[in-house]
């Protein structure tokens, strides 16, 4: 039962995830909040991971626009330019996509490859 | 981000390092600043964004948008995880030990006892089976620490708080009736600690929300220190 630091030097999880889906051969976007306003349920710096086929692991939001950044998380796949999402009760996709909470919340996704 | 980056930032955050990841939102570019003794530098590959602007985003732990004459720059910091060292291997410990994780806070249970600090009531925390003074000398307290001090014997939670106020441990909490604080506290008045030491033990221990089972007492703890990071030196429930 001797002591060890192990519990002190975890990495971030979804990161973790990341780097294993690409360990596995699959292709992989990273969506991070950059920017908030209002009631925001996740901080800026929330990442989440998306693997090609549409896994996914952490969260940007209270799950209100998980399915909209899943959705560039794709394009930004194939494509490998990163994206700039912004959405809010006064942004029209935001009506689709329905950020109930009021708040505002900018994402910026990106491939890692 | 390149895969080799992700790796980097991975490693740094195994071995314990604080880094600061810089990008640019318009064009993708990007850099890993290390965070050393000396503090921060501001990213090479890109201009307009200051060491100390990095260093901020470090100290509040919070991502944070630079603008700059190229579009605005992300600072995003990945920071040493903190932890959770709990003296005594009690019910409260065994609540902590298994919510603490959940809020970034995994535990550690310190117990020299025979029978307290063993798999069976601790599935999953690291456990040491050592005086405290000794187990926390080994571990190295620094500012990502939180200490509670759940023992309710002298032998074991003098020593433990001792260590822990010599430390820069950002928590310390201390479980104890009335009768109890006061004994300690005159204990480690002779003991050479001043007032303003002393007073850096949170006793009665967590958030005074009326807590009467080990569960709700490890949840007011908890509470509490959430309340201590979010919250420097102006609680909302200070008022």
């Amino acid at each position: 039962m001797a002591p060890s630091d192990g519990g002190h030097t975890s990495a971030d999880p979804v990161l973790e995830q990341a780097a294993g889906w690409l360990r596995d051969g699959r292709r992989v976007a990273l969506a991070t909040v950059t920017r908030t306003w209002g009631s925001a349920p996740r901080r800026a710096g929330s990442h989440m991971a998306v693997a090609d086929g549409g896994d996914f692991t952490g969260s940007v939001s209270g799950g209100c626009v998980e399915s909209a950044v899943i959705h560039a998380a794709m394009e930004v796949i194939e494509s490998g330019d990163p994206q700039r999402l912004k959405f809010g009760v006064t942004n029209e996709m935001a009506w689709e996509v329905g950020l109930a909470c009021g708040g505002e919340v900018e994402i910026y996704v990106e491939a890692v490859r | 981000m390149k895969s080799a980056l992700l790796g980097t930032l991975l490693e740094a955050q195994r071995s314990g390092r604080s880094v600061v990841l810089a990008t640019r939102l318009s064009d993708g570019a990007q850099e890993l600043l290390r965070i050393g003794p000396a503090g921060a530098r501001e990213p090479r590959s890109m201009e307009g964004v200051s060491a100390d602007q990095v260093y901020a985003a470090l100290r509040a732990e919070e991502a944070r948008v630079a603008e700059t004459a190229d579009g605005p720059v992300l600072l995003r910091p990945y920071t040493v995880p903190r932890r959770l060292l709990v003296v005594g291997a009690v019910h409260i410990a065994q609540v902590l030990a298994r919510t603490s994780p959940e809020v970034g806070l995994p535990a550690t249970i310190i117990d020299p006892r025979a029978g307290f600090a063993t798999r069976e009531r601790f599935p999953a925390a690291e456990l040491v089976r050592a005086w405290p003074d000794e187990a926390l000398e080994r571990i190295e307290l620094d500012d990502r620490c939180a200490v509670v001090v759940l023992a309710h014997d002298p032998r074991i939670d003098d020593p433990a708080l001792t260590a822990a106020l010599g430390s820069d441990a950002f928590y310390i909490g201390a479980l104890g009736g009335r009768r109890t604080r006061r004994q300690r506290r005159e204990r480690l008045v002779e003991a050479g600690f001043g007032p303003e030491a002393v007073a850096r033990i949170h006793s009665p221990v967590g958030l005074p929300i009326g807590a009467r089972t080990p569960a709700e007492i490890a949840f007011s703890i908890l509470a509490q220190i959430i309340d201590g990071i979010r919250n420097p030196g102006a609680s909302p429930l200070a008022r």
